[in-house]
């Protein structure tokens, strides 16, 4: 089966474009900055689903709140777990975003220049989200009665919002493992028919609300909690009950949308590997399921007891998804990146040839340098001064006709020049040029006269 | 880009770095005088400060590297191996410092109710050390990008960071941050405050002195810094190919800085002496002043910066210096990556030379729109038609005559494909955006903005 695929790959990356590396090492080893990756990416996920979780349940307990005043209290109460979890969520992205930029340079900014808009509007997207969190969180006690819909509003427009970014990224890190396709994408709503974007997202979101339900079964049924101030008319039991069924149903309709991530991954980068991590990660999900049905039917009295066994569990089964989804980006990225690595070495070969070629003297190549000469230093001059014709400056008959028998003159003049006349824009000094060059410069435009080869261009002029 | 880095730049210096120890001061001052309103006060200037720097300050300073992907992706990219540990490190204090800015408002209200208020001030401080420290750290890498030191004969990040001009830059962003930070106080004053209580005359007049305290360093630290520049470009260039242009904006650096310290001590002083005469509408000129003053300050690091994007090593169209005599030889669109045409016939010229302009201009210049290649020909040539042999000596010696301008990174061949491709649009204006957008034109060209040309 795979040795079919591999002749699959070849023909298949025969489309893709291969652009060079950057010509500089890596600070430290690709494997370290790999394994720095997943670490520091599962971080800053688990932030990014307590924030975009967290916000959807907040909505969702406000509207029920509206008949059932109680969940407005515990809506409110989640609200307020987001102000943390979304900043830590943003300082925790810079770390995985760095080392994905650095392992991964040419497929990362190639993904974000094909969503070039889309990449950049994640920005004002978020800092609106943010806003429209804070604004929802603070005016909770303010918006009520015929502003309470209003408020709900705001809270669903932080939601949306939240719910929108994630596509964006998705999308870029969905079409970064596909080269191929590179040159078929013309922005972002066309780089979401490549791969498979939706089943992604729709994973993420799941995974969002069974952690927020964890978290928020650990959060409000620890008996520090001071439910009497917030939530009167909750005890932690029942808070946990809750929140650890949140997390239950969530997971058990990740059972529908991982077979389906997994069966519509694109087949290049499925390996036997892989399959292996992604059903061990399958059957741990349902080990947390059993966990998490045990203690939700326990009493009162003895549930949250294994809550820290049900939090190791599903930590389990985030790190073996977490590492099934980094060995699918490298093994449909490795016959690229080798391509990538040999189209590199090959040109930094020619490079230092060359150089070699001009450090012995040789030139670069196809024309032997020789001396400068007043034709070839006027190459300098000629974007604006012609014999016979007003470019950009005064012609060279002019120019002889003022500095006739005086090479030096020019020479003073183009070392420091000064703007002389209103219809011309002022003339860049020349000093740099040395004063070999620039003997030879003046004495060839003293001595130029109109050749044939200029009439032409003059004729065309006219 | 420019619009990201702007507000950035703004928010870290006057929130960010300045702000939160005015905040902790007068946190300080109410907790030691035993006054309960400037405690609150304190508390509803570190709520605006807290929206605004969790928010805009935050992302838009990770949209600076969203941004810089997508215009220097070569650019950034290397940076970003050279820096890796600055940027690490910068890292690590950016989530000590947010989580900081976390804990100093959200337990505000908690730890005075319990009389833990020392600790509280405590954090104050810690997190007035963190802000600074993030700026202390990117300065580094701002300051190498102007003046590389000598990295490129030791590579090593050391070297890189402390670069000639860094002392001097830091100083004057401190300072600078600082000064601008009472104003931004002061206008959060005016609107937390009724007009005419004692509690606004108050901390205007203590937010002014603190402002005072400020212009004797930012005198000093903007003298240096506006010494030290002409000098570290010439480390990069010849002195010779300094311009008349950076003579000029160096000038107006000058005006600029003292008009902004002027107005400083002019307002400041009224401040700390008279706090009733002030109306909010008078903060605004100092304001106005500071942000032009900053604004033109980053437009000139961006000028000294040219022709590179990471001085001597890569120019601003990301080639590298090392690689310029190999593309010039055997030509760039033979090296390219995302082209159409790999070598100039006589057929495709016009084809051809749209190549070269994606692939060596467009990374600064668009055909008609902004910084566009046909204004600046008709600067040059004005309306007539456009000598081409003109135009080919321009383009082969532009890097001579335009200082900022990197050297055509192409051959004979490719620059007479340029010069008519530039000709047909002199008479048929086709609307090229910069590279990174150019998908909305012609895929295939796009990612040049990755692979290098």
């Amino acid at each position: 089966m795979f040795a079919g695929l591999t002749g699959k790959i070849i023909s298949v990356l025969a489309q893709a474009p291969v652009p060079r590396d950057l010509d500089l090492p890596l600070p430290i080893p690709a494997a370290d900055l790999k394994i720095l990756l997943v670490i520091t990416f599962l971080a800053h996920i688990l932030f990014v689903n307590l924030m975009v979780g967290s916000s959807v349940l907040t909505v969702i307990f406000e509207v029920i709140g509206l008949s059932s005043p109680r969940y407005d209290a515990l809506a409110k109460r989640i609200a307020h777990t987001i102000t943390v979890n979304k900043s830590l969520a943003v300082v925790l992205g810079v770390g995985p975003l760095l080392c994905i930029s650095l392992v991964y340079t040419i497929h990362f900014y190639s993904a974000n220049a094909l969503t070039g808009y889309a990449w950049i509007s994640v920005i004002p997207l978020v800092i609106l989200a943010f806003l429209a969190a804070y604004l929802h969180k603070y005016t909770w006690d303010k918006w009520t009665g015929r502003y309470k819909r209003m408020h709900v509003g705001v809270g669903l427009t932080a939601a949306v919002l939240f719910l929108c970014i994630p596509l964006i990224f998705l999308s870029n890190i969905n079409l970064m493992l596909f080269p191929q396709q590179w040159v078929e994408v013309k922005g972002f709503f066309s780089s979401l028919r490549v791969g498979n974007v939706f089943p992604r997202l729709f994973h993420f979101l799941a995974a969002s609300i069974a952690v927020t339900g964890l978290f928020l079964a650990g959060w409000f049924g620890r008996k520090s909690y001071p439910l009497g101030d917030n939530l009167p008319e909750f005890n932690h039991s029942k808070l946990r009950r809750l929140f650890y069924r949140v997390a239950f149903y969530v997971t058990l309709a990740q059972l529908f949308f991982g077979p389906l991530l997994l069966f519509t991954l694109p087949a290049e980068g499925v390996t036997g590997t892989l399959l292996w991590l992604i059903l061990t990660g399958a059957a741990i999900a349902i080990a947390f399921l059993y966990l998490l049905s045990r203690e939700i039917q326990a009493d009162d009295h003895a549930i949250g007891n294994k809550y820290v066994w049900t939090v190791i569990v599903f930590t389990l089964v985030v790190v073996a998804m977490g590492t099934g989804r980094h060995l699918y980006r490298e093994s449909s990225l490795s016959a690229h990146m080798k391509l990538i690595e040999d189209r590199s070495d090959t040109f930094h070969a020619v490079e230092l040839a060359t150089h070699m070629r001009i450090d012995a003297g040789l030139g670069v190549g196809d024309a032997l340098g020789g001396g400068p000469t007043g034709e070839s230093v006027f190459r300098n001059c000629a974007a604006c001064h012609a014999v016979d014709r007003v470019l950009a400056a005064p012609s060279l008959i002019e120019i002889q006709s003022i500095y006739k028998g005086n090479p030096d003159g020019i020479i003073e003049w183009a070392k420091a020049p000064g703007k002389k006349r209103p219809e011309f824009a002022p003339m860049p000094a020349f000093a740099h040029l040395d004063d070999e060059r620039l003997r030879l410069v003046a004495d060839y435009m003293l001595s130029a006269t109109a050749s044939p080869d200029k009439d032409e261009a003059s004729s065309e002029h006219n | 880009m420019a619009v990201i880095a702007s507000i950035h730049v703004f928010i870290n210096h006057a929130f960010a770095v300045g702000a939160y120890p005015i905040v902790t001061l007068m946190e300080y001052r109410g907790w030691k005088k035993g006054d309960g309103a400037w405690d609150e006060l304190a508390y509803k200037v570190t709520f605006a400060l807290f929206v605004v720097t969790t928010t805009l300050g935050a992302l838009t300073g990770v949209g600076i590297w969203f941004s810089a992907a997508l215009i220097a992706p070569f650019g950034i990219g290397s940076l970003l191996r050279v820096f890796f540990w600055g940027w690490f490190i910068e890292w690590i204090v950016f989530i000590s410092e947010v989580i900081l800015i976390m804990i100093y408002f959200l337990s505000w209200k908690r730890m005075s109710a319990s009389g833990r208020k020392r600790a509280h001030i405590g954090i104050g401080v810690i997190l007035s050390v963190f802000s600074w420290l993030t700026m202390a750290i990117i300065v580094g890498i701002l300051g190498f990008m102007m003046g590389s030191g000598r990295w490129p004969e030791t590579q090593s990040l050391f070297s890189a960071f402390f670069n000639p001009i860094y002392l001097p830059q830091l100083a004057f962003r401190t300072a600078f941050a600082m000064g601008v930070a009472g104003l931004c106080v002061w206008f959060l004053i005016f609107f937390f405050t009724s007009k005419g209580s004692g509690l606004r005359h108050g901390s205007v007049r203590y937010v002014s002195r603190w402002m005072l305290v400020w212009i004797i360093p930012f005198v000093a630290a903007s003298v240096w810094y506006w010494k030290v520049v002409p000098a570290a470009m010439a480390a990069n260039i010849d002195v010779a190919l300094v311009t008349q242009r950076f003579t000029q904006w160096h000038e107006t650096l000058a005006i600029i800085m003292f008009c902004a310290i002027g107005a400083l001590i002019l307002v400041a002083g009224a401040g700390a002496l008279k706090p009733k005469l002030l109306t909010s509408i008078l903060l605004f000129v100092p304001l106005l002043l500071g942000l032009w003053l900053l604004g033109h300050f980053e437009r000139v690091r961006e000028f000294v910066r040219k022709p590179y994007v990471i001085a001597d090593y890569m120019y601003s169209n990301g080639v590298r210096v090392s690689e310029l005599p190999v593309l010039q030889r055997d030509g760039v669109l033979t090296h390219a990556t995302y082209v159409n045409n790999h070598t100039v016939t006589s057929g495709n010229q016009i084809g051809a030379g749209r190549d070269v302009f994606v692939v060596t201009c467009s990374r600064c210049h668009t055909t008609t729109g902004i910084n566009s290649v046909v204004t600046k020909f008709r600067n040059l040539y004005g309306e007539q038609p456009w000598d081409k042999n003109a135009m080919g000596a321009f383009i082969h010696t532009m890097h001579t005559s335009r200082t900022f301008m990197p050297p055509f990174p192409g051959n004979d061949k490719e620059a007479d494909a340029l010069v008519a491709y530039l000709k047909q649009l002199q008479v048929d204006h086709e609307f090229i955006l910069a590279a990174q957008n150019s998908w909305t034109v012609k895929p295939a060209e796009v990612t040049g903005a990755t692979g290098g040309p």
